[in-house]
């Protein structure tokens, strides 16, 4: 009995060992990421010290002169995305609407994997395929047609009047777009699964047809899943590198129009820093990094509160 | 009213059409960018791009040294962050009911999950490079480790979280100590699942190219060495793909319809894991 | 109840009350376990049968906002007591649930996992242990020959058996049943029951059932419960024929529940 005793006691000193494990593992996420942004802001002091506030107005962007400011970068940044956005959500839904309610049952599948397939091509795939493909031919068909039809309205002709060379944020936004329909499209239809049938069956028994069930019965009742994958969407288009490194033409030139070359945050970064000379002109970089982060971090933030909203009514049942 | 019924049935007809050319259009992408891989990449793929290093230009060689290094940084990534994130996954699924911690790192896993990949690898700059002195395998092998970790946490909870309270019940009641249940019963009930985890985390950073910019950037010879910078696939691809030369672009395409592939079949191989597994538990 | 006289009291609950966060779920239960005879806990879902079963082993501790206040002696030691060990106390009160829990492993393993737990035995040893669990399971035949594979292959039936096996090859004095055969088909229901004739030869068993014709079948005393209260306990025969309580005579009748 004596040796059942240690033994137990063995056992229960292996318990609490596990179990601190296991925490401070948790505790190592944490630490990492309050270990990144200390570390973006330390790296960002001299940038900080040398422009203040005027870093995020500034489309000064000279290496030679040490002068630096973001707002090139980030309106490349938030341009793309927004582009990405305006073509994906729709995109998307209709995706997720196929895979929901139209698709036979035994193409949802392999519909699905192909989707969540399109996700996992890497992104440098996406620039090289947008490089070589897909801009000549933009160049060729596209851009001549918006310069002559679009950059001859009023009011919006500034965005769309511009040299046809294929490489633009108008370009970099379309291939973005590609990239962010599949996440989308995927939480989309998660989300549309978990509508209760009886819910959608109702509405159909009214004589409601497909379009109107989706639209004003799983739409309203997901609204705030939906938004949650958008967001989430959001910030993997902002935070892309290399996909939009290829395309965007890395000009730190500020130009309404979208047909013109321009910069983006991560491909600021992904160009220029290892090539940086000088600790101001590396820092100036670094706050870019950390201005990014703030942003995406935002953004998701806001993604996976939405998502917990809607996860959390799906618990009490509603 | 019979013209409002066809106006209902014009607008239903309308968007289901759209949805259908919206599920084409997505798969029109995948369908040419597969196609123009395989049309570009395959005349470069033969024997030597295994055997060769990466080539000066003008001149002919392979990637040898790049897949290499990839493997090598893919696998020591796999090998430091998986335990990491089963035992973080662990905590937020088995130990997590109370207490602060678990909700916040539910919270910023699920944001390291999707934050900017190049953000990490300056990160990693920061902390490692500039302390060493010089970029390295090393480098580079931790900015992917900490891409693996949040994806290996997320999916091992997920799966914990689906074995039934009875099976870890039933262990408890014959007196089983916490951990053994744990790394006895439930991981093992749940493993087919984190194994499909793993296999999609190994998928997402064979592919990964910022992070690596910063952190092993590229070498022309064929390392091992760690503490050297390290060759790597995805930092060729983009080097290559971005020059003037013909060989090296041509290298490039190679490049990518080896790494494209390799990642659909993690992918696919990952989903066909899992599917067996709903079968048998 | 002159039974009572006959036998050794086993298990005695004094003043025993149980909540789930505010919701007080048992109220002052009295009861004794006879030893070595089967105890069956009857009544309409929800009455607090199978709280009362998950007390004698303390399987609440794994959920935050439950607890137990009051006594349950076994053999005289208070079990709800704090220092009592939790490990220890599950090697002495087994437990089978409602639906089969193989672990993911091999029969074999499936088996010995428990005994490991306390004892240090050769491999020949073990291998005996196994199989006198498994024929104490009436499943030995069934799986001798495979006892490399995996436990989760099994059907229903031969699972919650194996459950049954483990549950006993640890040499527990208790086993606690609860709902063994409310997720099996009839004949599969009639091999448990067979089975738990034979093992109150050897073991103190507690058995939670929804189904009343199976209490009069296999038990040989009966404790009838409503809305956390322990309504009636007695000797089967006389819960079921003769009840002292209207509530009881409903219930049996059929009249309610």
């Amino acid at each position: 009995m004596h040796t059942l005793d240690t033994r137990l006691k063995r056992q229960n000193l292996l318990d609490i060992l596990f179990r601190s494990i296991t925490r401070l593992s948790a505790f190592a996420v944490l630490a990492l990421l309050i270990g990144i942004i200390i570390t973006l802001i330390i790296g960002s002091i001299p940038a900080i010290q040398a422009f203040g506030f005027g870093f995020l107005t500034s489309s000064e962007w000279n290496p030679v002169t040490e002068q630096f400011g973001a707002l090139v970068p980030i309106f490349g940044t938030v341009a793309t995305a927004t582009i990405a956005l305006l073509i994906a959500i729709p995109v998307s839904f209709g995706i997720a609407l196929f895979l929901t309610e139209l698709s036979p049952q035994w193409l949802r599948r392999p519909l699905g994997i192909a989707i969540e397939l399109l996700a996992g091509i890497p992104s440098i795939i996406y620039g090289m395929w947008g490089l070589f493909v897909f801009v000549p031919l933009f160049a060729e068909h596209v851009e001549p047609w918006i310069n002559e039809h679009l950059g001859t309205l009023p009011l919006i002709s500034p965005l769309f009047t511009g040299p046809n060379m294929g490489i633009s944020v108008l370009a970099a936004g379309i291939i973005l777009a590609i990239m962010v329909i599949p996440f989308i499209a995927s939480v989309m239809r998660d989300v549309f699964d978990v509508v209760p049938s009886l819910l959608k069956e109702s509405a159909y028994g009214l004589g409601a047809t497909t379009w109107e069930v989706m639209y004003q019965v799983v739409l309203p009742y997901t609204k705030i899943g939906v938004v949650g994958g958008i967001m989430l969407g959001l910030g993997r288009a902002l935070g892309e590198t290399m996909a939009v490194t290829f395309i965007i033409g890395n000009a730190h030139r500020l130009s309404a129009s979208l047909l013109e070359p321009g910069n983006s945050i991560s491909s600021a970064l992904a160009n220029e820093f290892t090539e940086a000379v000088g600790d101001l002109y590396t820092s100036a970089l670094i706050e870019l990094g950390l201005i990014l982060f703030f942003i995406t971090f935002v953004v998701l933030s806001i993604a996976r509160f939405m998502l917990f909203k809607l996860a959390q009514r799906e618990g009490r049942g509603a | 009213m019979f013209s409002l019924y066809a106006r209902r049935r014009f607008i239903n007809g309308l968007s289901l059409t759209i949805s259908v050319l919206a599920m084409a259009f997505g798969l029109f992408w995948l369908g040419w960018i597969l196609w123009t891989l395989l049309m570009q990449g395959l005349p470069g793929m033969n024997a030597s791009i295994f055997t060769q290093t990466t080539p000066p230009p003008g001149s002919r060689g392979g990637l040898g040294n790049a897949i290499w290094g990839s493997l090598m940084m893919t696998s020591l990534a796999t090998l430091i962050g998986t335990p990491i994130g089963i035992l973080a996954g662990t905590y937020l699924a088995e130990f997590g009911q109370r207490g602060w911690l678990a909700p916040a790192t539910r919270f910023i896993n699920d944001i390291l999950l999707s934050a900017p990949s190049i953000v990490i690898g300056l990160f990693v700059y920061e902390v490692y490079v500039v302390k060493v002195g010089h970029f390295a395998g090393w480098g580079g092998t931790l900015a992917l480790s900490i891409i693996v970790i949040p994806v290996v946490i997320r999916t091992t909870e997920n799966m914990l979280r689906l074995i039934p309270n009875t099976l870890r019940e039933a262990a408890a009641a014959l007196g089983t100590p916490q951990w053994k249940v744990i790394s006895f019963v439930t991981l093992r009930a749940a493993r087919a699942g984190i194994l499909t985890g793993i296999l999609l985390a190994v998928a997402r950073i064979s592919g990964e190219t910022a992070p690596l910019l910063f952190t092993a950037l590229n070498n022309q010879f064929w390392s091992s060495d760690m503490n050297q910078p390290m060759a790597n696939l995805p930092v060729v691809i983009f080097q290559f793909a971005m020059s003037p030369y013909d060989d090296w672009r041509s290298l490039a395409w190679a490049g990518a319809l080896l790494i494209t592939f390799s990642v659909l079949t993690l992918n696919i191989l990952a989903r066909v894991m899992f599917r067996q597994k709903a079968n048998t538990y | 109840m002159n039974a009572e006289q006959t036998v050794t009291p086993k298990l005695i609950v004094k003043n025993l009350n149980f909540y789930y966060g505010a919701d007080r779920a048992l109220k002052d239960i009295n009861l004794t376990i006879p030893e070595k005879m089967v105890t069956a806990f009857i009544g309409p879902s929800g009455c607090g049968k199978s709280t009362l079963l998950r007390t004698f082993n303390r399987m609440y501790q794994l959920y935050p906002k439950q607890r137990a206040e009051g006594e349950i002696l076994l053999d005289g030691q208070n079990l709800l007591d704090k220092k009592q060990d939790l490990n220890k106390l599950r090697a002495k009160i087994g437990m089978v649930f409602q639906k089969p829990t193989p672990f993911p492993m091999s029969i074999y393993d499936n088996i010995a996992f428990g005994v490991k737990l306390y004892e240090n035995l050769s491999s020949r040893d073990m291998a005996e242990r196994v199989e006198w669990a498994l024929k104490k399971a009436a499943l030995w035949n069934e799986v001798k020959d495979k006892l490399k594979q995996s436990g989760t292959g099994l059907s229903g039936g031969q699972q919650q058996r194996l459950c049954i096996a483990r549950a006993i090859a640890v040499k527990p004095q208790v086993l606690l049943l609860d709902e063994p055969t409310s997720a099996l088909d009839p004949i599969s229901t009639a091999h448990i029951e067979k089975l738990v004739d034979e093992l109150k030869k050897e073991f103190t068993i507690v058995i939670v059932t929804h189904n009343m014709q199976q209490a009069a079948r296999v038990s040989d005393f009966t404790a009838y419960m409503y809305l956390g209260d322990l309504i009636e306990f007695g000797d089967t025969s006389t819960v079921f024929t003769n009840p002292k309580r209207k509530e009881t005579e409903d219930y049996i009748t059929g009249r309610f529940g």
